[in-house]
Order: C-alpha cells, then sequence, then structure tokens
C-alpha cells in the first residue's frame, strides 16, 4: 500500500508535494513498515554519534561509488545494498543527512538512477530534527533484510557525462558552485582544497546559482514562490527547457537538480557528475573565466 | 609513558586493522570523544590556532615544544567527529612525545590503519594534513627554541 504523502501546505505548493516530508510526519512514520529511513552524511562518523531510531546509514564514498571505476555501483551491488538496509523495490524511502541534506539528495539521486519509485526527503534533514527535540539513538536497529531485484542503472534519463554537456551547448546549464569558483579566482571550492582542478572557471554559458540560495537558513527548503523567483524570475529558466546542473563532484549539484526536478517540476534535468573535477581537468575543452557566463564555444573535432 | 612511540604506533594500527569495519568506526568515534579540551589559554585565543585547510570540517591546531617535549592542541566541532577522530589518534600517539620521536614519525602512518576502506581514501587525506602541519610547527618551534 502506498504511504501517504506529508499534508503540510508548504510541500502542497511544489510540483511534486510526495518528495518531502516534515519531521512531525516522519515522527508519526517511525514504526511504519513500508518506510526505511536512511542517514547519509558527509562526516561518515556522523550517525554513530546518533541518528533518527530505527534509521540505517549509506554513505556516498563507501556504499555508492564503485571502488575501482570512477562510477556508482552497479545492479547487482545495488541490490545487496537495498537489501541489507532492509529495503524492497516497492519501500517508501526517507533520506535526511547533514549540510542541508546534500548528501542525502546525492543519495536520492543515485537511487533515482535505479528506479527507485518512492524516495523521499526529510526537509531540514538533521539539523531540523535535533532542533524539533526528538532526539536521536546509537542503537542501530535490527532489519529484516529486503528483497530486490537486480536492476540495471540508467545512466541516460537524470545523469549527464561530459559528451553530454558538449552537445548540450545553446541549452541552459547550471553552476552551482560558489561565486569564486564560478569566476575561476578558486580552483577548490572554500574549505574544501583537495578537490581541485587544474583550470579555475566554468563551463561556457553555464549560469551562476549557488546551491545554498534553494535552502532557507534553518536547511529547509525555500518555498515554491521564493525558489520560482530565482531559478524562473532572475535566472529565466523555464520547466520545459532540457537543464543539466553541475557542481564540483556532483552532490551540490544533486542538492539543485532536486530542487528543478521536483520541487519546481523540470522534465527534462540531467546531474552532471563528473562536474569540475572532471571538466575542469579535461585535455581539449573550453573554460570560461569571469563572472560572465561567456558564449557558446566553437567546437574542432 | 612505558612504550615508546613506535611500539604505541604499532599497536594501535594492528588494533585498527585486525577489527573489522564497523569496529574502526567505533574505534575512531572513541577517539573522537576523547580528543582532549582546549586548554583556556587557546580556548580563549583561537587566533593562535592555525587552521588544517586540506580537512572539510574546521579543524585547528597548535603545537608547543618546551625542552624538547612537544605538545599538541586539536580543535574540532563535535558536528566533524571523523576529523575529531584523526586528531585524537594523533593526540594520543605524539602529545608528550620529544621533538626527534615527532618528526620522525612516518608520514604515510594514516594509511596503516585501514581507515581508507571504513572512511574512504578521500577523507584520510585530512589526517596526513594534519600530521604535515603539525610537524612542521615542530619544526619551526624547535629553531624558534634554539634561537
Amino acid at each position: 500500500m502506498p504511504v501517504a504523502t506529508d499534508p503540510k501546505a508548504k510541500f502542497a505548493e511544489y510540483a511534486h508535494p510526495e518528495v518531502l516530508v516534515s519531521v512531525e510526519w516522519l515522527a508519526e512514520n517511525l514504526q511504519n513498515p513500508d518506510v526505511v529511513i536512511v542517514e547519509s552524511d558527509e562526516d561518515v562518523l556522523l550517525y554513530e554519534v546518533g541518528h533518527i531510531p530505527g534509521s540505517v546509514k549509506i554513505d556516498w564514498h563507501v556504499d555508492l561509488n564503485d571502488p575501482v571505476t570512477r562510477n556508482y555501483i552497479d545492479g547487482e551491488a545495488f541490490k545487496a545494498l537495498m537489501e541489507r538496509s532492509g529495503i524492497s523495490r516497492d519501500t517508501t524511502i526517507v533520506v535526511y543527512g547533514d549540510k542541508s541534506n546534500w548528501w542525502a539528495a546525492y543519495a536520492l539521486w543515485v537511487f533515482k538512477l535505479f528506479g527507485h519509485a518512492d524516495v523521499r526527503l526529510l526537509d531540514g534533514g538533521r539539523q531540523a530534527w535535533i532542533e524539533s527535540g526528538k532526539g536521536l539513538t546509537r542503537e542501530v536497529a535490527d532489519l529484516q533484510m529486503g528483497s530486490y531485484p537486480i536492476v540495471e542503472r540508467d545512466d541516460k534519463t537524470i545523469r549527464a557525462f561530459r559528451d553530454d554537456v558538449l552537445k548540450h551547448f545553446g541549452n541552459p546549464l547550471l553552476d552551482i558552485r560558489s561565486p569564486q569558483e564560478y569566476s575561476g579566482e578558486r580552483t577548490h571550492m572554500p574549505d574544501y582544497p583537495q578537490e581541485g582542478a587544474l583550470r579555475g572557471g566554468h563551463i561556457p554559458t553555464a549560469v551562476s546559482v549557488p546551491w545554498a540560495r534553494a535552502v532557507n537558513e534553518d536547511q529547509t527548503f525555500k518555498t515554491r514562490e521564493d525558489l520560482d523567483a530565482i531559478y524562473l524570475g532572475e535566472k529565466g529558466l523555464a520547466a520545459d527547457q532540457s537543464v543539466i546542473a553541475y557542481c564540483r563532484i556532483g552532490e551540490r549539484s544533486s542538492h539543485s537538480w532536486f530542487v528543478l526536478k521536483y520541487l519546481l517540476g523540470f522534465e527534462n534535468v540531467r546531474n552532471y557528475d563528473g562536474s569540475w573535477t572532471e571538466w575542469g581537468n579535461l585535455v581539449g575543452v573550453p573554460i570560461h573565466k569571469g563572472e560572465d557566463a561567456g558564449e557558446v564555444p566553437v567546437l574542432k573535432n | 609513558m612505558t612504550q615508546s612511540i613506535d611500539e604505541n604506533a604499532a599497536e594501535l594500527s594492528k588494533d585498527f586493522s585486525e577489527a573489522s569495519v564497523r569496529e574502526r568506526l567505533e574505534f575512531l568515534l572513541e577517539f573522537s570523544e576523547n580528543l582532549p579540551e582546549l586548554p583556556s589559554r587557546y580556548a580563549d585565543h583561537p587566533d593562535l590556532l592555525e587552521r588544517v585547510e586540506e580537512c572539510q570540517s574546521p579543524v585547528y591546531l597548535f603545537v608547543e615544544v618546551d625542552r624538547n617535549v612537544v605538545r599538541t592542541f586539536f580543535s574540532a566541532p563535535a558536528e566533524s567527529p571523523t576529523t575529531r577522530g584523526f586528531a585524537g589518534i594523533l593526540s594520543s600517539l605524539l602529545d608528550g612525545r620529544s621533538v626527534a620521536d615527532v618528526l620522525s614519525f612516518s608520514d604515510d602512518y594514516p594509511d596503516t590503519l585501514g581507515l581508507a576502506e571504513a572512511v574512504s581514501p578521500l577523507r584520510l587525506r585530512g589526517m596526513r594534513a594534519m600530521l604535515f602541519r603539525l610537524k612542521r610547527q615542530v619544526l619551526e618551534k624547535q629553531s624558534d627554541t634554539i634561537s
């Protein structure tokens, strides 16, 4: 039986109200056998410090990335991960995490590569839960193994590779890194020097919308009206356009991907997970420096 | 301190690498929780501390060298337990050791703990960076003492 949508009025304004849940909704569904709560953080030990009762940890480095190829795990490994996390194909997954749900949104995006139907985010993430005073636990729940099919990862619908980006010129590109990374002043994100690139700047024609513009100070998503004003009003995007978003390694851009896809209803939006750590180091591709977007480049074969 | 730094380090890397991945995380969490608080002379003067830029979370360190003995001080927020754990390991091994012991301590030590599997190689780079900066401070302060 499908798990009911959180009826919160704020969510009803979004294109897909069913993809968000509030702290209150989650508290009422802690015991719901059709719901599995997943914590996904930047800091791999935060779950051990304390987590939402009954939740399981899925870490992007350790669980979602293939250890050898720079890619995500395959269908077989995903089946094993889902089953040991107590998730079946029809389970409702609620993901939450630190840093305004960066990594939670990233995990959600990877779950969608495998076509998992019902994945939701906890609005406000780990911080919202903590601030509600509902409490964390260190107890790791005894899970019943899930039953999951081997699903082939779909790398076409919501994922873009560098060749897709080269073919995409003329359509909107969204750069969601910091303004300094966008202009080329920095080759890495503030505080993240180990994920640098040889060149600083952005993919020509990309517009800059730092990811954090989509969230309030309390880490919850901004309202539909506020998001429309930024992405449609200020940046001039339209929901029927084909959009590719990128950042540095694809995690902050999966957060913006989530906003465009589910909160604003963009049908055709992809995340370029190679992002600047690939493009900024790639032989033979153009970049643009400075605060302006730059022109569509003339590509040589 | 009865054990030499090498014995201590070897024992710790044995404990870590022989444990399961989940246990390694538990050990790391213990180090995180046991990281000594900053003494007030540093807690009240964050400007004295050096930021470890290579770490994703804000972590600061400071080294004192007094009559050939190295004292290490770290500060990292509770929301960054992995970083605190790295600092705790280094503090437990290096605090109170001689300058020579600290300077000859292997730069590759973080790789011997089996943590790459548990926390990922990228995150582990933060611990190497802490060790590098700590040793550099010891070198600088040792020469200050001599001059």
